[in-house]
């Protein structure tokens, strides 16, 4: 017998499931890679084999070409699609289920089962309704390998519907001008899109031209978005008065000047503080986050209430803290390459 | 509160100065008295609370939160009063409903009335009463240092344009009243009478000077002074009921005259003198110069009482470079050679240990006053000022009438030692630096030694790179500090060094800043100190 969870190793480039010779989002390729979802500090390209959920897989492949998609031969790799709730025994006798994170479409939470040890890896996660994805689900486990990024007490995301609301009364206060929203391309767009659809807004939303083929794809998969139109299809006159979304790079970029009068608005987590929102010279901070706040962060580590919390990246040295008050065990693991993402 | 607490809020994300200026105008407009003027007052920085300081909101966060948690937060955010509004623990259920009853003024007069005892009871009190940006609001307005772009004059500008007044008359009226400023508003709002505010020792705002970059002036045209190493002051005398009255006041319009009680007595008319405040020695152009180091009259600033030692060892005076107004005259009008004749005239009058006359340099040519200007840092003297003859006294900056023109900075190479987050707009970056030099040969084992700590003279692009060297290069932390490895070479520029016991390397520099990132140098090639030493000029 070796010793407990000694099949489960921290590396500096991902987590190793050591018997399974396998990698959990590696930050370098792999021979097997599990991804939990698609954003790009977590779903790398080139490695010999990616184990995903078939939605994490489809963004991968628009992302990377990884010849997942018939015609595109580039990086030939295997693919393995793993549905929600489906189990996959790999090599070494280690079961990988994998379980809905509710922080963009596909994303998800993977259980390890060795030698009746069980470990969750959450990727990131979110717990708050979000009408683009599956909601998270809390799964009991031994180790629970959680996210960070806004693990600071500072950090409570207001509900979405009133961020929504902002959005609208600075539009409607503005009818020459245009709002451009910096939003994150794959996830928070679309989130955005749908919110304001579900808050009453149908009126076309305008688009950056690098957004357009991941809401389709969104789209295809069940996610109805309303009318799209491409910015460069349209005029200035036609915009005025409208929505329109582009990625955070494209803010205060040459880009921008196409658009009529434009108030900037960015929906990230990070709106929170002001000087973040100040970095990027935005007027209208939008405080919509797919990733857990510090509430449901330190909550959730209470509902799966494991013997021991890893905690991957982020503010780690918070969250550590609070488990130390509640005389919880856990340690931090040095991830490199995790970024925060709008950034 | 609910609608200064909104401006603030909307401030911080304006951009556009116009914009900026109509937000606050249009606040100004809309807000009854006395609310209107405690905001006005709170954007320029006119309030001040003793009882309540940065450490008391500090404190009350400690014992509501985690130490730890407090302290991680903090450093994350860059801002004490943002910190806390974010992290007050709310009471149970929803967020209060901001509460209308407590206005601007009602803060302000129960702010006033704290004492250091009262407050840590009080203060929790009214922030129980505010949501998030209310309590952003209340503790900017309780501690002071709003730090959100809006510099004292956009804030009387905006005034001015609010209820279309010019922001000179403003100005003029301005440092003779106090907040809540009700004459100043019944004239400019209501149209009152003017504030009367003849015959009190009032601040007038300074004339500044532009540096003189590459350009060129005639000397026909311009007279040039030497630029002294001490704090531009202006010294009024008012003389009321029979009464005299004098005050010193700084650049910035405080009053530091208890600092320096040698200079109160010693004018006998009622003036309003402009001048540099210096003390006695033989360092700034040798014996003939007649003044000290900056860091002798440095060891007289700030203080509330002076020792007789001190006045004895280091006694002050003022080497007066123009005059506003002389028995009661305005001369501001007039050009600058006439208000120059003037002066010269007074100084005569006046005390020699107390105050003498800045000499005009005489140059055949710009050539040969560069070539004199090339001597200022023998002479420890900080550079020219070139003033145009035919200038009148105009508060501010304004092109073409006086330049200045510094000797140029003195480079050294240093190498990065330590990085600390900045605050504010640059909060979240490493962007405070702290450099050494060699205490030896590098390649035989010598250690670095800390000399200076800079913040400036990068750009925003050069300020991501050096965040992102900083994370990659950390070997450790201490709190908010990391130590990098040392391998960035930087080319520091500075003013001067002197000699400093507060210092482990025996020096502190004056104004430093990055001159140059040599991300291609090695960092064995950076100076030793004894390179520094000898430019110490005391």
């Amino acid at each position: 017998m070796s010793a407990p969870f000694s099949w489960i190793r921290p590396e500096p480039w991902g987590v190793h499931v050591v018997p399974a010779d396998c990698w959990v989002d590696p930050g370098r390729a792999v021979d097997r890679a599990l991804v939990t979802h698609g954003h790009a500090d977590h779903a790398r390209g080139g490695h010999g084999e990616t184990i995903a959920t078939p939605e994490t897989l489809a963004i991968m492949a628009l992302r990377y070409r990884t010849g997942i998609e018939e015609g595109s031969g580039e990086m030939p790799s295997k693919a393995t699609p793993v549905a929600y709730g489906e189990t996959i025994r790999l090599p070494g006798g280690v079961d990988a289920t994998f379980v809905p994170a509710g922080h963009v479409l596909g994303s998800a939470q993977i259980l390890l089962e060795h030698a009746g040890e069980r470990v969750v890896i959450t990727g990131d996660y979110k717990r708050r309704a979000d009408p683009t994805c599956a909601p998270f689900e809390v799964v009991a486990c031994d180790i629970f390998i959680t996210e960070a990024t806004f693990g600071l007490p500072i950090f409570i995301h207001p509900p979405i519907e009133q961020e929504m609301a902002k959005l609208l009364a600075a539009l409607r206060g503005n009818r020459d001008c245009c709002v451009l929203v910096g939003a994150y391309a794959l996830g928070k767009a679309q989130r955005v899109i749908a919110e304001l659809r579900a808050a009453g807004h149908h009126d076309p939303i305008y688009l950056h031209g690098s957004m357009e083929k991941m809401c389709r794809l969104y789209e295809e998969h069940g996610v109805p978005l309303g009318e799209l139109r491409l910015v460069s299809d349209h005029t200035k006159d036609e915009m005025r008065g409208s929505i329109v979304v582009a990625p955070p790079s494209a803010l205060n970029d040459r880009w921008s000047r196409r658009l009529p009068n434009a108030i900037t608005a960015m929906a990230s987590g990070w709106m929170r503080v002001r000087q973040r929102a100040r970095q990027r010279n935005v007027e209208l901070p939008l405080v919509i986050s797919d990733h857990a706040d510090w509430n449901e962060l330190t909550a959730t580590i209470e509902e799966v209430d494991p013997a021991e919390t890893w905690i991957t990246h982020g503010r780690e040295e918070a969250l550590l803290r609070w488990c130390e008050l509640g005389q919880r065990r856990a340690r931090a693991l040095a991830l490199v390459g995790r970024e925060d993402e709008d950034e | 509160m609910q609608a200064f607490a909104q401006l603030l809020d909307t401030l911080v994300y304006t951009t556009s100065r116009n914009r900026k200026l109509a937000l606050i105008a249009n606040y100004l407009r809309e807000t009854p008295d006395p609310d209107r003027g405690w905001a006005l007052a709170a954007l320029t920085g006119e309030l001040d609370f003793p009882a309540v300081k940065s450490s008391t909101v500090r404190n009350l966060m400690k014992e509501r939160v985690d130490p730890v948690l407090w302290t991680l937060a903090r450093d994350f955010v860059g801002d004490t009063a943002e910190t806390a509004s974010l992290m007050w623990p709310e009471a149970q259920g929803a967020a209060p409903a901001p509460d209308a009853e407590l206005t601007v003024g009602k803060v302000v007069d129960t702010l006033s009335a704290l004492t250091r005892t009262t407050a840590p009871r009080e203060l929790p009190r009214l922030l129980d009463r505010l949501d998030v940006n209310g309590r952003f609001a209340l503790i900017k307005l309780a501690t002071g240092g709003m730090r959100i772009g809006i510099s004292a004059r956009l804030a009387k500008t905006a005034f001015a344009q609010a209820f279309d007044v010019a922001v000179e008359e403003v100005e003029e009226y301005w440092h003779a009243l106090a907040p809540p400023y009700a004459e100043l508003f019944d004239w400019a709002a209501e149209g009152g009478n003017p504030p009367d505010v003849a015959n009190l020792p009032r601040f007038r705002p300074f004339m500044l000077a532009h540096p003189l970059e590459d350009g060129q002036v005639d000397l026909a045209d311009y007279a040039a002074e030497w630029k002294w190493d001490g704090i531009r002051v202006q010294l009024v005398r008012v003389t009321k009921d029979g009464v005299p009255a004098t005050r010193l006041y700084s650049r910035s319009g405080d009053d530091i005259s208890a600092s320096f009680p040698e200079l109160l007595d010693a004018l006998p008319v009622d003036a309003v003198l402009d001048g540099e405040l210096l003390v006695q020695g033989d360092t700034q152009g040798g014996a003939e110069g007649g003044a000290a180091s900056f860091n002798a009259l440095q060891q007289r600033l700030g203080r509330k009482t002076v020792s007789k030692k001190m006045l004895a060892e280091a006694p002050a005076f003022v080497r007066l470079y123009d005059a506003l107004l002389i028995d009661g005259r305005d001369l501001r009008e007039l050009p600058w050679s006439e208000r120059r004749a003037r002066l010269e005239g007074l100084t005569e009058r006046l005390p020699p240990e107390r105050f003498d006359l800045s000499q005009i340099v005489e140059a055949r040519d710009f050539g040969h006053l560069a070539e004199m200007r090339e001597t200022a840092r023998e002479e420890a003297i900080e550079g020219l000022m070139l003033k145009r003859r035919d200038s009148p006294y105009i508060a501010g900056r304004k092109v073409g009438l006086w330049y200045k023109w510094k000797r140029d900075p003195l480079l050294i190479d240093c190498v990065l030692m330590y990085a600390q987050r900045g605050s504010g707009k640059r909060s979240s970056f490493y962007s405070d630096y702290t450099f050494g030099c060699w205490d030896g040969d590098p390649d035989a084992g010598a250690e670095l030694l800390p000399v200076g700590k800079a913040y400036s003279g990068f750009t925003d692009a050069e300020l991501k790179k050096l965040d992102r060297h900083v994370r990659q290069n950390t070997v450790n932390r201490f709190g908010p500090v990391r130590e990098t490895d040392r391998s960035l070479v930087f080319e520091v520029a500075f003013d001067s060094v002197h000699s400093s016991k507060r210092h482990k390397s025996g020096l502190a520099m004056r104004f430093p800043r990055i001159h140059r990132i040599r991300w291609d140098k090695p960092a064995h090639e950076a100076d030793r100190i004894e390179a520094l030493r000898a430019l110490i000029r005391d």
